[in-house]
């Protein structure tokens, strides 16, 4: 009955000239979202290090949901190389990451285009 | 909306559903009056004591059912998600994102947290079967604040 995740890959150039995958979410993400959500980001973690995550599109994310972003920032920690970063986040879901502590590992940014700035 | 107006709704033991108790939690803070940014606070409380009593209470056993009773009065919404389960009796602990992050914790196990977090307040109290339940309370005093 869970609704699956919607992910599309796109690549933008940095204001630093980096080039960046932007891996695209929309609709929900929860426990049924693990496998499709780490195979899209180990696809493009072999094409850049860095990975840009837009949740524009997400309406729904539960604690299941939070834990496969977790588990992804576990291994770009791992890689050392790789980094990863967060935007599109509504207001409220901005808020519960914060709470949980994802800030530490991952930069929060409003949009895409404060990413590719700050990137 | 009177006071004192209560709705149940019950869902199958199947993750997703959830979403069903989130709506109306969402509808009927909305009705009492609720700021929208209250609501979302609510709704990520409902669904996580609705995956909790799913997934933990009734182990997602399609012959259970979660109730989800969901009561005002003037000033409050009291929201209580019964299950089958034996309860939960110890207090959520806050994630250790470091612990995590370094594979020391498990990834998942946010869910009570978030939900004391979110509302104003949250009490598990362990029972029989049909008789655990998870209580959360939103107050509109604080939307004065």
């Amino acid at each position: 009955m869970q609704e699956v995740t919607k992910i599309t890959n796109r690549t933008a150039t940095a204001a630093s000239g980096e080039k960046i995958s932007i891996l695209a979410f929309a609709g929900d993400i929860s426990s049924t979202s693990k496998e499709a959500i780490l195979a899209a980001y180990h696809n493009v973690n072999n094409s850049t290090p860095k990975i840009l995550l837009d949740f524009t599109g997400i309406d729904y994310i539960n604690s299941s949901g939070i834990a496969i972003i977790i588990q992804m920032l576990l291994e770009a920690n791992k890689s050392a190389s790789g980094t990863i970063g967060i935007f599109g986040l509504s207001p409220h879901f901005k808020k519960v990451f914060t709470m949980v502590g994802i800030q530490k590992y991952a930069k929060l940014y409003s949009d895409e285009s404060e990413a590719l700035k700050e990137e | 909306m009177k006071n004192g107006r209560s709705v149940e709704v019950r869902l199958p033991s199947e993750l997703g559903f959830e979403k069903i108790a989130m709506s109306t939690a969402a509808s009927m803070a909305a009705l009492m009056g609720f700021s929208p940014d209250r609501i979302e606070d609510l709704k990520t409380a409902v669904a996580e004591a609705c995956i909790n009593a799913i997934e933990h209470g009734n182990q997602l056993n399609d012959s259970l059912s979660v109730a989800v009773v969901l009561s005002t009065t003037a000033d409050e919404l009291e929201i209580k998600v019964i299950d089958d389960g034996s309860g939960v009796g110890t207090a959520p602990a806050k994630p250790d994102i470091d612990r995590k992050i370094h594979g020391e914790e498990d990834s998942r196990g946010m869910g009570m947290f978030l939900i004391q977090a979110l509302v104003d307040e949250a009490e598990w109290h362990k029972g029989p079967p049909g008789k655990s339940f998870v209580r959360l309370v939103i107050r509109l005093d604080r939307e004065k604040h």
